[in-house]
C-alpha cells in the first residue's frame, strides 16, 4: 500500500446519501478476479445518465469525491473501494461510511474521512460554484482545507499511523505471530474444524 | 463500557478472542470460523500467494459457492465464461491452499450463511468472519460473528485473526409476542424503520426479550442477518435450549463430553444481570403487523396496511431528499395503498429467509391456490439440504403445481450475479434483505417481504398477507 500523507485535487460534489456499495459498484461487475480495471463499473447505473455529476465535463480530473450521509453501506465488497481509486479519488469526503466500507478504504489506501454534515454542505457550495477549487486532505495535520475553510477530523491512530507509513496490516500482523501461537495452544477443545475427521 | 465485573454476552466473547491487547492500539482478535465464497476471495488468495504466504488454519476455513452459480442445471458448466472463471479460481485457490469446498453439485453446497449453521459449524461463543456483511446471521447462535472487505480476508487466511477496535454495545430488547402471520422478517423490518439505518453503526447488538426467545433458529436468524441493514456491526442472541436443540447431533457439533463442556461454557455466555449496554431500543412485538417496504433502502418500511408516504414526512435534508429519489426510482406516489402495488414477481429465498421453515410457511400459504398469471415465482432453497429436505416433505411439488419456478440453491435474484434478475421497471416482493436501486438487476424495483407476505402477494399479484387470501376450497 502507498503511503498517504497530504492530497491536494479537485472534487467531485456527489449529493446523495445511503449511496450504499451497490450502487458505488453492481454485482454484475463482481465476478473479475483481478484487483484492478474496476472503474467502468464506479457508480455504474447512474452514469448512464447524461446529467450525472460525474459525466460532467468540470469534473473530469476529479480525487476527491464529497458525498452526503451513509455513504458506503450495505455489501461487503471492497470493489468498491477500488473502482473508486481505478477512478482515481484518493479520499472520499462524508459526515457517516458504512462500518466496513471505511474499513475497507483503511485496507486499500483511500483516505474516508469523517466530517460534520455542515462541512460537507461547505464544500458542496464551493466545488458547485467553482469545480476547480483545490481540497487539500492533510492527514498528518487531520483537516481538510478548501479555501477558507478548514475543518479538522477524526480517524484513530492505527489507521492514521498505518495510512502515514503505508503500512501492510498482514506484516504487522505476523511479527506479533507469538501471541497467535500461545492463543491456540491454549484454545478449548470442543471448537469445530471445518474437516470432519 | 460497563465494568469488569459485569459483562455484556458481546464483550465476553470477544474478551475470550483477544490474542494481543495493547492500550491505544486495535484488539488482535482470534477468528474461530472463516467462511469464504467465490466473490470476495479471489483477489485474497492472489495475495497470499504474491507474497509466498500460506492459509494458517485450512482447517477453520470452509468454503462454499453460492452468489454467482447459477440455480438451474447446476450438473453442466457454468455458461457465463466469466461467472465460470470466478468459480473455477475458488476451486484452484482452496487445492492449492488446502481450503475444504463445497462445489456446485455437493450435497453440502448453499449460501455460506445457510451451510455454517447447518453443518453445526456455527456455535456459541464463536468469532466468525465471512467477505459477506451477512455474516451477521451466525450471531442467532450467540457468536460474534461480521462481515469483512477483501483484504481482511487475506489477512484472516494468513493469520486466523484481525486487528479489531472493540465496538460499543447495544440491546433491543422486543417484549411481547408476535401476532399471527408476523414474522421475524416483519419485527425486523418494524425496527430498521423505527431506528433508521444507520443506528446501529458501531454496535454490537443483543437481540433479547420474550419474542426473540420464543423464536426459533431460522427465525432468530432472520433478525440476526439483518442487522447489517441497519448500520450494526454484529448482532446476536444469546444461546438457550432452543440453540441447543438445534446442534446437537449436526456433523460439526460437539459430541460426548465435549458436548457437556461446551454445553456449560455456553450458558456462561449471557450477559450478566446488571451489566451495562451502551444503548438500549425496546419494542412491543405485540403492536406489530406484517411489514413491506416501499423505498430503497431497508429503513423505507411501513405495515402493509398503511400507504406509500409522502417525502415531506421525512425530515428535510438527506432523509427527505432520499425519500423522493426513492419514490421516483419505485415508480410510487405518495398516499397508494401499499396492497394496490402489483409486483411482476416473487423471490423466495437468500440468507434471510431461504431455510426450511421459510420454505414451509411459503408452501403452506400457497397450497391450494395458484400463482397469479401476472407474476412470476422463484423459489430458491438457501442450499442443496434445504432443497432435499424441501423435495422429501413435497414442497417443491406445491410450488411448481401452483405455477413456481423450484430452483437449485444459491443467492440468486438476491443480488442478481446469476442469470435470475430482474428487467428494469420490473417489480418484485422478495424476502431478502436490500431493496437498493439495481440490486436484483438494474432497474428493478424491488419490495422487502416475509415468506408469507412473497407467497400471498405472488396469488394476488399485489402486495398482501395471507389474511387477504380467499379460502381454499376442500374436499372434491
Ligand atoms: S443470499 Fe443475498 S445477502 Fe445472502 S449472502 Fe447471498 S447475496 Fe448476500
Amino acid at each position: 500500500m502507498d503511503a498517504f500523507t497530504v492530497h491536494i485535487g479537485t472534487a467531485l460534489p456527489l449529493r446523495r446519501s445511503n449511496v450504499d456499495t451497490d450502487q458505488i459498484i453492481p454485482a454484475v461487475y463482481l465476478k473479475r478476479i483481478t484487483r484492478t480495471g474496476f472503474e467502468d463499473g464506479l457508480f455504474a447505473a447512474w452514469r448512464n445518465d447524461p446529467e450525472f455529476v460525474l459525466n460532467r465535463p468540470e469534473f473530469d480530473g476529479v480525487t476527491v469525491l464529497v458525498a452526503g450521509p451513509d455513504f458506503g453501506t450495505g455489501s461487503s465488497r471492497e470493489h468498491a473501494v477500488w473502482a473508486l481509486q481505478d477512478y482515481g479519488f484518493k479520499a472520499v469526503i462524508s459526515s457517516r461510511f458504512g462500518d466496513i466500507f471505511r474499513a475497507n478504504a483503511g485496507q486499500a489506501g483511500l483516505l474516508a474521512v469523517t466530517v460534520d454534515g455542515d462541512v460537507v454542505n461547505r464544500l458542496w457550495q464551493l466545488v458547485e460554484d467553482n469545480p476547480a477549487v483545490e481540497i487539500v486532505v492533510d492527514l498528518p495535520k487531520s483537516h481538510v482545507r478548501c479555501g477558507d475553510l478548514v475543518a479538522d477530523f477524526d480517524i484513530d491512530d492505527y489507521t492514521r499511523w498505518r495510512l502515514l507509513e503505508g503500512l501492510d496490516d498482514i506484516d504487522i500482523t505476523l511479527d506479533r505471530e507469538a501471541y497467535i501461537s500461545t492463543y491456540e495452544e491454549n484454545r478449548p477443545s470442543f471448537k469445530p474444524a471445518t474437516r470432519l475427521f | 463500557m460497563s465494568s469488569n465485573l459485569l459483562r455484556t454476552m458481546s464483550e465476553k466473547v470477544w474478551d475470550e478472542h483477544v490474542a494481543r491487547a495493547v492500550p491505544g492500539e486495535p484488539d488482535l482478535l482470534y477468528i474461530d470460523l472463516h467462511l469464504v465464497h467465490e466473490v470476495t476471495s479471489p483477489q485474497a488468495f492472489e495475495g497470499l500467494r504474491a507474497a509466498g504466504r500460506t492459509v494458517r488454519r485450512p482447517d477453520l476455513t470452509l468454503a462454499t459457492e453460492d452468489h454467482n452459480v447459477p440455480t438451474v442445471d447446476a450438473d453442466g458448466p457454468i455458461a457465463d465464461p466469466v461467472s465460470r472463471a470466478q468459480v473455477q479460481a475458488l476451486r484452484d485457490n482452496c487445492a492449492e491452499f488446502g481450503v475444504p469446498l463445497y462445489s456446485l453439485g455437493d450435497v453440502e453446497q448453499g449460501i455460506v450463511h445457510v451451510v455454517g449453521p447447518q453443518l453445526g459449524l456455527t456455535q456459541p461463543g464463536m468469532t466468525v468472519v465471512c467477505g459477506d456483511s451477512h455474516t451477521s446471521t451466525h450471531g442467532a447462535f450467540g457468536a460474534l460473528a461480521f462481515g469483512i472487505g477483501t483484504s481482511e480476508v487475506e489477512h484472516v487466511l494468513a493469520t486466523q485473526t484481525l486487528p479489531q477496535a472493540r465496538p460499543k454495545t447495544m440491546a433491543v430488547t422486543v417484549e411481547g409476542a408476535l401476532p399471527d402471520d408476523v414474522t421475524a422478517k416483519d419485527l425486523v423490518l418494524a425496527l430498521i424503520a423505527e431506528v433508521g439505518t444507520a443506528a446501529g453503526q458501531g454496535y454490537v447488538v443483543e437481540y433479547r426479550g420474550a419474542a426473540i426467545e420464543a423464536l426459533s433458529m431460522e427465525g432468530r436468524m432472520t433478525i440476526c442477518n439483518m442487522s447489517i441493514e441497519w448500520g450494526a456491526k454484529a448482532g446476536l442472541v444469546a444461546p438457550d435450549e432452543t440453540t441447543f436443540a438445534y446442534l446437537r447431533g449436526r456433523p460439526h457439533a460437539p459430541a460426548g463430553a465435549d458436548w457437556d463442556a461446551a454445553v456449560g461454557h455456553w450458558r456462561a455466555l449471557a450477559t450478566d444481570v446488571g451489566a451495562v449496554f451502551d444503548r438500549e431500543v425496546r419494542i412491543d412485538a405485540s403492536t406489530l403487523s406484517p411489514f413491506v417496504t416501499w423505498g430503497t433502502n431497508p429503513g423505507h418500511g411501513v405495515p402493509l396496511s398503511a400507504y406509500v408516504p409522502t417525502a415531506e414526512s421525512f425530515p428535510e435534508g438527506p432523509a427527505r431528499q432520499g425519500a423522493e429519489r426513492a419514490l421516483t426510482y419505485m415508480g410510487l406516489s405518495a398516499g397508494t395503498p401499499m396492497r394496490e402495488i402489483a409486483v411482476d414477481t416473487v423471490f423466495v429465498g437468500s440468507c434471510t429467509n431461504g431455510r426450511m421453515e421459510d420454505l414451509r410457511a411459503a408452501a403452506a400459504v400457497i397450497g391450494g391456490h395458484r400463482v397469479s398469471s401476472a407474476v412470476r415465482m422463484l423459489v430458491v432453497p438457501g442450499s442443496t439440504r434445504v432443497r432435499l429436505q424441501a423435495e422429501a416433505e413435497g414442497l417443491d411439488k406445491v410450488f411448481t403445481s401452483a405455477g413456481a419456478e423450484w430452483r437449485g440453491a444459491g443467492c440468486s435474484m438476491c443480488l442478481g450475479m446469476n442469470p435470475d434478475q430482474l428487467a428494469p421497471g420490473e417489480r418484485s416482493a422478495s424476502t431478502s434483505n436490500r431493496n437498493f436501486e439495481g440490486r436484483q438487476g438494474e432497474g428493478g424495483r424491488t419490495h422487502l417481504v416475509s415468506p408469507v407476505v412473497a407467497a400471498a402477494t405472488a396469488i394476488t399479484g399485489r402486495l398482501s398477507s395471507p389474511a387477504d387470501l380467499p379460502p381454499v376450497a376442500t374436499g372434491a
